[in-house]
């Protein structure tokens, strides 16, 4: 079974005169422990492409089906709860952390457990194993503001992961990052795709990070130009 | 996890100096409806201190709290005669302003039938002294005349003692009350001086000695009955009366009213002249200050509610996009204004509780008008946050990504 499998995707936003269409008929699948670069420059279409399998942008066209449960099929499927899917099936990291600033490292991965119906004690004790394994035992009741941007990003990760997602989604998750910490979340993505058997899809205009993934989509104009092997 | 507490909690001083700023304006709510009800209550006061059943008054007036009305003393002896009636007894209240430590000095004077056994009205419970205990120059005065046992005041003719305290007994506008012997209030407020009488007397002399075919008798006699008339002082405002057990109020008030110069007022009536002639304009100004403190401070939790919602944004966009039910937004931003407004009712509470002894005119603090201004705080708080609820619902979830 696909993790991701998406066909004839197409995003249009618009009418007549005014018409974009940001996607254009974008097929393909990612398998479990898959690492997906989508590579393009700015306004591509690649983040629209991202949010569209996040969930997020209904498709005007073509089918979307997240580990194996068709979600939209020229439009959102009725009566599919989309933020349920997003919450048990999906993690997502962004270019900046967008880390909850109110609360601490440790209580932001441990709300996205705590939505998802874990326990607090259970939700504690996930978010904690999580913290150490990005050698975050540390800091867990720092606030985002007193964390460095790559500690940040890390926690980020943390909460992307909690909920053992089937597809961890990010976009432009080094963009925010000096070079040296920007390899080191890459890197991490990498570990996750294959100690979780996680599909990661990573949206990124920066070349030099998608050394060592399986495959890369080249967007250009909402089209998939190019794919390739990393 | 409380994100409404955690948010709260990063942002401590400011949630919690707003809510002291609110606090402050719902304390000026409960204090506008503590005076109201201070209001009823101090025009109340003297009204259920006499324990009367009947208040028999000029015919066409309102009673003494109301206008001007005066009777004869001596109506006390026709009133207690009609069957039913127990005990009559006269009143005499007058406002007095003098001038004490050179300071305007305002009270309220009754003067009442002293005899134990006699009067009715007379001071309540003494908390210090005793009652007064002669006819003449002694004085009760209530706690908030300030004034200590043994100390004097001129009024008239004459200096009156204290001799008595009783409690924070307040007329219904707000002065303190005073007690004096019926006949000491009635020299207060009729008696002539001596050199005013002594000029009276000159001109009826000099009138009754203009008629012609008196002889030295009559004219004595006429003299004599004129000067008893003009100089009389045996005018009272009031006859109250107690109705013995059984007694048909609406009948002996029948018999007085066939009196054709007499108005009998029964104690309901004398509250509904006080409470809808004299205090309804009062509660209608200060029913309209609270509606309008109420809505300031329902638009300012929404102002701050909905400003504290657009620095969430991208917070709630990212609860949005890692799953997060509506419930858990909408109970943040609902609890954070339920809360502000908790604070805010208890700061202003306790404010007034602290505060409300030192304020000039009674406040009375009751339970019922708390408790339903805590459920109107709570409402006011659910409707403010609509406006951030509404604009929390309609955030993008998308609006989590990119720079």
């Amino acid at each position: 079974m696909f993790a991701v499998e998406i066909a004839h995707l197409t995003k249009v936003y618009g009418q007549g005169e005014t018409k974009v269409v940001a996607i254009a008929d974008a097929s393909f699948q990612v398998v479990p422990g898959e690492l997906i670069a989508i590579l393009g420059p700015s306004g591509s279409g690649k983040t629209t492409l991202l949010t569209s399998i996040g969930l997020i942008n209904e498709p005007s066209q073509g089918r979307v089906v997240i580990d194996g449960q068709l979600l939209a099929d020229d439009g959102w499927l009725p009566g599919v709860d989309l933020k349920r899917v997003r919450r048990e099936k999906l993690g997502f990291i962004f270019q900046h952390h967008n880390l909850i600033p109110f609360l601490t490292a440790l209580e932001n991965v441990m709300v996205a457990l705590e939505i998802n119906g874990h326990s607090r004690a259970a939700a504690k004790a996930r978010a904690l194993e999580l913290l150490a394994a990005l050698n975050l035992s540390r800091r867990p009741h720092n606030y985002p503001a007193a964390l460095s941007g790559g500690e940040a990003q890390r926690v980020a990760i943390a909460r992307a992961l909690a909920n053992r997602p089937k597809v961890i989604l990010a976009d432009e998750p080094t963009a925010a990052l000096d070079t040296e910490n920007g390899k080191n979340v890459m890197a991490m993505l990498k570990q996750i795709a294959v100690e979780n058997r996680s599909a990661v899809l990573v949206v990124t205009h920066d070349q030099r990070m998608v050394e060592g993934f399986d495959r890369i989509f080249e967007v250009r104009d909402g089209r998939i130009v190019k794919e390739s092997k990393g | 996890m409380n994100l409404a507490l955690r948010d709260i909690r990063h942002h401590r001083g400011r949630f919690v100096l707003t809510s002291i700023g609110l606090g402050l304006l719902l304390g000026v709510v409960i204090s506008m409806g503590g005076i109201y009800r201070g209001l009823v209550a101090d025009a109340m006061a003297i009204l259920q201190s006499t324990g009367a059943d009947l208040w028999v008054v000029q015919q066409n007036t309102n009673g003494p709290f109301a206008e001007s009305s005066r009777i004869q003393e001596d109506l006390r002896y026709r009133i207690a005669a009609v069957p039913g009636v127990a005990q009559a007894a006269p009143l005499s209240f007058q406002s007095v302003q003098i001038e004490r430590r050179g300071k305007p000095f305002r009270f309220f004077l009754i003067g009442y039938d002293y005899r134990p056994g006699l009067g009715l009205g007379g001071p309540p419970a003494l908390i210090a002294g005793r009652p007064i205990a002669q006819k003449h120059y002694q004085m009760v005065v209530s706690q908030a005349m300030n004034m200590p046992l043994g100390d004097t005041i001129h009024l008239g003719l004459h200096d009156y003692t204290v001799v008595g305290i009783t409690g924070k007994l307040v007329s219904s506008s707000g002065d303190p009350v005073a007690f004096v012997t019926l006949a000491d209030a009635q020299d207060i407020q009729f008696k002539q001086e001596n050199n005013a009488i002594r000029n009276d007397r000159a001109r009826l002399d000099a009138w009754v000695a203009g008629l012609p075919g008196l002889g030295g008798a009559q004219e004595r006699m006429l003299k004599a009955r004129l000067a008893g008339l003009t100089e009389s002082t045996h005018t009272v405002n009031t006859v109250v009366a107690r109705l013995a057990p059984g007694a048909e109020l609406g009948r002996i008030k029948a018999v007085i009213g066939r009196w054709n110069h007499l108005r009998a007022l029964s104690t309901e009536e004398q509250v509904e002249i006080l409470t809808k002639g004299m205090i309804e304009k009062a509660r209608m100004q200060l029913g309209m200050f609270r509606i309008i403190l109420l809505v300031i401070s329902g638009v300012i939790i929404s102002l701050i509610i909905y400003t504290s919602t657009l620095d969430k944004i991208r917070v709630i966009a990212t609860l949005k996009l890692i799953g997060s039910q509506n419930r858990v937004i909408v109970a943040m931003i609902l609890q954070q204004s339920l809360l502000m407004g908790l604070i805010a009712y208890f700061t202003g509470y306790v404010l007034v509780r602290l505060t409300h002894k030192n304020f000039p005119r009674r406040i009375e603090l009751v339970p019922l008008d708390l408790q339903v201004l805590f459920v109107i705080v709570l409402v006011i708080c659910t409707v403010a946050s609509l406006v951030g609820i509404r604009k929390a619902m309609r955030v993008d979830p998308a609006e989590a990504l990119g720079g």
